[in-house]
């Protein structure tokens, strides 16, 4: 048994065929990929191209019209409640009540997903994110930036092996973006396994350790990141959407 | 199971404290309830006899429609910032999320109607005291069914652009019989008549609200899947 607490072949995330349907609108189209534990993939494509909903499914928000998902060998459907505390989500939307604070936030999701020392953990987060100084302000008070660092603060707070992010980079200022970097290169560096959704080409590849693109719902790119240097990533890039 | 009751209390208390800095749903609920029933004051006049027929179902209007504004404005709180997605994400089961959600509905409810309840017996000069009990059984029964029905109907509504108006289409056809009982069994307590006539309307209300809390338990997975 591995980590996750389910059976782990050489890939901890395995995809395959995985198709989306939204209505008559097909939103992915047999899709398959494999990620180790430990890679950092970065998904790249327009708007629309099927990224989120890639996200989605992967975090079992949505279930798939048609394909499979496995966590080591098991599939993502057989998998019980407690595998969601294996993953944390950052999103482009903040997930947290404006009307609480910092700390009343992080608290009331520690308690969910049944972190122990809660006191402790969110002194820890609270530091990591540069936000120990505001935690008994209301969120509603915070700016862009800091309302993304706590985000990202409550989506470690259970101290997940996944993370998931759906553009994270969007809206943030220079601070914010230079936090979000150092957190994703900690996470990296400590071989957990990052999935990230985003535009942003240059912080996608310097990140990142797996490069994908997604046109229209089906996956036309997924290499290494050693096997494509950025220059070369960025051309690929703009013949492959444009 | 311990688990479970646990995330409900977590869901409760995260509500009222929501609530305790935000006052937005009890305040909105009990400005609405409190216009109800002055507004339909002036329909009596002075020492009318006829005002004990009809004052149970006034109470009841103020109830359930300041309920459908609290109940939007509650399930608000979960949508704004993507917060309900966040409760799905967690490795909790998805029916407690729903019955925390539906008993602090529930619990604001209550807060609203002790308010308003005394200012409904002043404008109404209404005998509620000579069945203190059962008046209170009833509000609670049919408080909690309409606050239940209301949550799964408020989580199915609230992304829709025309979420105020379709919550009380998709709600008031199927809370009748919750309307209906309580209506009639307070009518009966405030009218002085005989209260064994009131059990089979309390007996309907107790067993709706069985019903549907098991058959929300039972359906809430796939209610919310999408």
């Amino acid at each position: 048994m591995g980590y996750l607490g389910v059976k782990v072949n050489s890939s901890l995330i395995t995809v395959d065929q995985l198709k989306k349907k939204y209505g008559e609108n097909e939103a992915l189209k047999g899709v398959s990929f494999s990620l180790a534990e430990g890679d950092f993939l970065s998904i790249f494509g327009p708007n629309g191209a099927g990224k989120s909903t890639l996200l989605k499914l992967l975090s079992a928000q949505t279930r798939p019209s048609g394909g499979k998902i496995y966590y080591g060998e098991t599939e993502i459907k057989d998998l019980t409640d407690d595998f969601r505390t294996k993953f944390g989500v950052i999103s482009h939307l903040p997930f947290l009540y404006d009307s609480l604070s910092a700390y009343d936030n992080l608290k009331f999701y520690a308690k969910l997903y049944g972190v122990e020392n809660i006191d402790f953990r969110i002194k820890e987060i609270l530091d990591i994110v540069e936000l120990t100084h505001r935690k008994n302000d209301l969120v509603r008070n915070f700016s862009r930036g800091m309302l993304q660092r706590l985000s990202i603060g409550r989506a470690l707070i259970h101290n997940p092996d996944i993370i998931f992010l759906d553009e994270p980079y969007t809206g943030l200022d220079q601070h914010a973006s230079n936090i979000l970097t150092r957190i994703l290169k900690e996470l990296f560096a400590h071989r957990k396994t990052i999935l990230m959704v985003t535009h942003n080409l240059a912080k996608g590849y310097e990140l990142s350790s797996k490069l994908a693109i997604i046109r229209r719902g089906e996956m036309v790119f997924f290499k290494d990141k050693d096997d494509v240097n950025d220059y070369e990533f960025e051309d690929i890039y703009i013949s492959l959407v444009s | 199971m311990v688990r479970y009751f646990k995330t409900v209390y977590h869901i409760i208390e995260k509500d009222l404290l929501l609530e305790l800095k935000s006052k937005e749903v009890i305040n909105s609920m009990l400005i609405f309830a409190l216009l109800v029933v002055v507004v339909f004051s002036f329909i009596f006049e002075p020492g009318a006899e006829y005002k004990n027929d009809l004052a149970a179902g006034i109470l009841w209007m103020s109830i359930i429609f300041s309920g459908i504004l609290g109940l939007n404005k509650s399930m608000m709180n979960e949508i704004n910032g993507g917060n309900l997605n966040a409760l799905l994400l967690a490795p909790v089961d998805k029916s407690a999320i729903f019955f925390g959600k539906g008993l602090s509905n529930f619990l604001f409810m209550l807060i609203m109607e002790v308010i308003i309840i005394p200012i409904f017996v002043v404008f109404y000069d209404v005998p509620i005291m000579n069945n203190l009990l059962f008046s209170i059984i009833t509000l609670l029964l049919g408080t909690y069914g309409f606050a239940i029905l209301g949550t799964l109907f408020s989580i199915i509504s609230v992304k829709s652009k025309t979420r105020e108006v379709m919550l009380p289409i998709l709600l008031l056809p199927i809370i009748i019989p919750v309307v209906l009982s309580a209506i009639q069994a307070m009518n009966i307590f405030l009218k002085g008549d005989d209260i064994s006539e009131s059990f089979k309307w309390l007996q309907l209300l107790l067993v709706f609200d069985i019903v549907f809390t098991l058959v929300i338990y039972v359906i809430f997975d796939f209610v919310i899947e999408e």
